[in-house]
């Protein structure tokens, strides 16, 4: 797609750049995360409003948490981009894209980006939630991207069944996973490239997508234009951008990303003892359930009287049972009025009106689930950071 | 270059016929600006590290208790697990670094 040898020269005349002149910033502005080494630079991408940067090569941004409390869908300019590897595919051009399915099919395809769009549409809202979302919030902290809760966002997806695509290629019997590829790898020819598995039940699910359209427009470049991988419920690590290649494989796939990596802990609650190493470990799936005050800011000074909490619920799929929210610290507890039901794999809005007498305030927030699952009060630990969802805490002071 | 004037004039065709394939093609980052801090061995690190990501991934890792392990095991991952092409005589200049500077 481009010369490594032209990355590897740029990135070494970016680095004397910056060695001659360490304090040029072309930061709009700085933001600083709620944990230690948190600063942040604002910063503007094509196609993005101005984002939190985490890297800048390969481009990972994380939304600011505001945008959270404009509505239940997170616009396309505002959703997060997490990626492994640098070698993106910048200049792919749309029109000569080929998704390949290969592998133990009775017929391989190559599908065009017109084939795939001349299909039977459907359409899903769904969360996408990076598996490290949260992990600055760990204790002890962990290494990886230190992201506060802006690694997530919901849209509606648009594209074709999953399902419908494997059907036309014809799975041959004996078929264990699928594998996804994507067009963005590695630098070095020694990188493991970003390859993902899921088991063949699950990939022909129906639900399991192949989308080119995010909230009516095509997918921004960053989230993967021209076609990702949807995996309603799973971690982000499955959704597959610049998707285009598919193999059926008869085998579980032991590739780094999915053997090595993205792993949890083989334990009840996929949690170990802060600080410890799991004896075994599973491949990370579904989302654990959360809920966010999306409102009001944590330490924000409010006036005494009434006022109206919102915020966001989500969890694997099950849907959103009820709603909580504590004012006195998590000692009494009042449900909330759950907003329109956007499936069961969205994120779910709430409000609940409020009287807040003046002193300070904990308001907490804790979400069951249709299957019953709720958010503990103390945090899971893992050496990943993955699976964050204690119950949130805003700190107020109310005069 | 005859490719990027190629996808430029197939782009403008195709936003003229308002195809629904008319989409963004060599999208441009902004400049990298993030920059190793300055302390020892900072050109070794910066002749290994860059090659495949930007400093502000080592900048943004959380303050550890114990850095000199912590950035000798995020190395040596480098190394065995992402393939990077280190010289064994690089490995200790870059721990140092990592660990007097982050």
């Amino acid at each position: 797609m481009f010369d490594r040898r032209d990355l590897l020269k740029g990135a070494g005349l970016a680095a004397v750049a910056t060695a001659l002149n360490p304090t040029k910033a072309l930061a709009l502005d700085t933001v600083t995360l709620p944990f230690a080494n948190g600063e942040r630079p604002l910063v503007k991408y094509p196609q993005k409003r101005p984002m939190i940067g985490l890297t800048s090569r390969p481009p990972q941004l994380e939304t600011p948490f505001a945008v959270f409390n404009d509505g239940p869908i997170t616009p396309n300019n505002a959703f997060f981009v997490r990626y492994h590897l640098s070698d993106l595919p910048y200049s792919l051009d749309p029109d000569k894209f080929t998704l390949e399915v290969k592998g133990k099919v009775d017929k391989p395809l190559k599908l065009s980006l017109k084939d795939i769009r001349k299909m039977k549409a459907t359409e899903i809202v769904a969360v996408n939630q990076c598996s490290g979302n949260s992990r600055g919030f760990l204790d002890p902290r962990v290494a990886g991207g230190q992201l506060a809760n802006g690694a997530m966002g919901n849209a509606r997806w648009r594209g074709v069944p999953l399902k419908a695509v494997l059907a036309m290629a014809g799975v041959q019997s004996g078929a264990k996973q699928v594998t996804f590829n994507g067009m963005d790898g590695p630098v070095s020819d020694k990188t493991p490239d970003f390859v993902k598995a899921l088991d063949i039940d699950h990939a022909s699910d129906g639900e399991v997508m192949l989308a080119y359209g995010m909230n009516g427009e095509d997918l921004p470049f960053l989230n993967g234009f021209p076609l990702r991988l949807i995996v309603p419920g799973y971690y982000g690590t499955y959704w597959v951008k610049h998707l285009n290649e598919i193999t059926v494989v008869d085998n579980v796939y032991d590739g780094f990303w999915m053997k090595s990596a993205y792993r949890i802990p083989d334990t009840p609650n996929n949690a170990v003892e802060p600080g410890t190493a799991p004896k075994a470990t599973i491949p990370i799936n579904r989302f654990t359930i959360r809920s966010f005050i999306t409102s009001v800011p944590d330490g924000a000074k409010l006036k005494a009287g009434g006022t109206t909490l919102r915020g966001i619920a989500f969890d694997g799929g099950k849907g959103i049972k009820e709603v909580a929210v504590s004012t006195d610290g998590g000692k009494t507890w009042t449900g909330a009025r759950l907003g329109k039901d956007l499936g069961k794999y969205s994120f779910r809005e709430w409000t609940l009106p409020v009287k807040l007498a003046a002193g300070s305030h904990e308001l907490k927030v804790r979400a069951t689930g249709n299957g019953g699952e709720t958010q503990p009060d103390t945090p899971r630990w893992n050496p990943a950071g993955y699976l964050r969802n204690v119950v949130e805490t805003v700190r107020v002071t109310v005069a | 270059m005859q490719r990027t004037v190629f996808l430029a004039v197939s782009f403008a065709l195709a936003a003229v016929v308002g195809s629904a394939l008319a989409a963004p093609v060599n999208y441009k980052t902004p400049d990298e600006v993030a920059a190793f801090k300055p302390g020892p061995n900072l050109e070794v690190v910066q002749g290994n590290c860059t090659a495949c990501h930007s400093s502000d991934y080592i900048n943004t890792q959380p303050p550890m208790k114990d850095r000199k392990g912590f950035w000798q095991a995020e190395v040596t991952k480098m190394i065995k697990v992402y393939g990077a092409p280190i010289d064994d005589a690089d490995v200790g200049k870059i721990v140092d670094y990592l660990a007097a500077t982050y």
